[in-house]
C-alpha cells in the first residue's frame, strides 16, 4: 500500500492547515493513548506524572507531532528522511512497533474530534495511510 | 465475565444516548469501506462503491450501517453477558457471511473516529477508554463461534 500523488497532496494540505495546533494534537493523542491503552505506560515509567495534559505528556506530545510534521515534509522519501528517527526508535527507545498503530489510531481520533469538518473520509484514508507509512519507516532499522 | 466499573457503565450509556444512529451508522460503515477498501469484498451486491462519494451516498450502505449500529444495542442491554449475547450473530458472520473477524476491529475503529467527530471534547480519554473496551468485548464475542 503506497501513497498516491493524491494522498500526498491531501496529507500536505491537511497538515498545512492544522499543523499550528501540533502541541494540542500531540498532547491529546498521547494522553488518550496512555489512558485507553494502559500497556503503553510501560514506556514512560521515568515520568513523574502520566495523567492527561501533564507537563511530561504535553512536552512529549509536541515532540511526537513535530516529528510527524517533519515526516510530512519528507513524504516523498519517508524511509530515507526518517533514518535517524528510525535508529532512535530501534536502538535506543526500542518501542514495540505494534504501538505505532495504537498511537496512529489515537491521532486519528483526535484529528476527527478537533477538525470534524476537515477530517472527511478522504482525508481520513490519506492520513491513515500516511501514518502507516511513517510507522513502517520508523521500523526500518529494527532488524 | 467482564467487569465494568460504574464510571465505565455511565460513560458507555452516555455515548449511546448521544448517538444519532441514522447518521453515525452510515458514516461509520462508509468510512470503513473507504479507509479499508478491502472490506468492500463483503458488499458485492450493494451497488456502486466506486469512490468515496458513491459510497457516502449509497442508500443500501446507509441502511446497513444503521442495522449494524443497532446491533450494538443488544450488548448495551446485556453488558454482563456480552459473550453469549452474540452467539447467533457470530455464527452468522462465520458460517454464512464468511467475514474475516479482523474486519470487526476495523469497523469499531471507524466508529470511534466518527463518534469523536460528533462529540468533540465531550469524548474524553476516559470515555474513549470505556467505549473502546465495550467495542473490544463485542468484537471478541463476534469472533467466538469461528472455527
Amino acid at each position: 500500500m503506497s501513497l498516491t500523488a493524491k494522498d500526498k497532496k491531501i496529507v500536505k494540505a491537511f497538515f498545512g492547515k492544522v499543523g499550528g495546533q501540533a502541541a494540542d494534537i500531540g498532547n491529546d493523542a498521547l494522553s488518550r493513548m496512555i489512558v485507553v491503552y494502559p500497556q503503553t505506560k510501560t514506556y514512560f515509567s521515568h515520568w513523574k506524572d502520566l495523567s492527561p495534559g501533564s507537563a511530561d505528556v504535553r512536552r512529549h506530545g509536541l515532540t511526537v507531532l513535530t516529528g510527524l510534521l517533519e515526516a510530512v515534509d519528507k513524504i516523498d522519501d519517508l524511509v530515507g528522511g526518517l533514518l535517524n528517527l528510525s535508529e532512535l526508535h530501534a536502538f535506543t527507545l526500542r518501542v514495540d512497533p505494534a504501538n505505532f498503530k495504537t498511537l496512529s489510531h489515537c491521532i486519528l481520533v483526535v484529528l476527527a474530534g478537533m477538525f470534524p469538518a476537515e477530517f472527511t473520509p478522504e482525508v481520513h484514508v490519506a492520513v491513515d495511510k500516511f501514518l502507516a507509512k511513517v510507522a513502517l519507516a520508523l521500523s526500518e532499522k529494527y532488524r | 465475565m467482564v467487569e465494568w466499573t460504574d464510571a465505565e457503565r455511565t460513560a458507555i450509556n452516555f455515548v449511546f444516548t448521544k448517538l444519532d444512529y441514522d447518521s453515525v451508522g452510515p458514516e461509520s460503515l462508509s468510512r470503513c469501506l473507504i479507509v479499508y477498501p478491502w472490506t468492500q469484498r463483503y458488499f458485492g451486491g450493494f451497488g456502486n462503491l466506486y469512490n468515496a462519494e458513491a459510497i457516502l451516498s449509497n442508500p443500501m450502505i446507509a441502511a446497513h450501517g444503521i442495522t449494524v449500529l443497532h446491533g450494538l444495542d443488544r450488548a448495551l442491554n446485556n453488558m454482563d453477558d456480552i459473550k453469549n449475547t452474540y452467539t447467533q450473530l457470530s455464527e452468522l458472520h462465520s458460517e454464512k457471511l464468511h467475514v474475516d473477524p479482523d474486519n470487526f476491529r476495523l469497523l469499531a475503529d471507524c466508529l470511534v473516529v466518527v463518534i469523536a467527530g460528533r462529540l468533540g471534547t465531550d469524548f474524553t480519554p476516559e470515555m474513549q477508554a470505556a467505549f473502546a473496551k465495550f467495542l473490544s468485548v463485542v468484537v471478541s464475542a463476534l469472533g467466538r463461534q469461528y472455527h
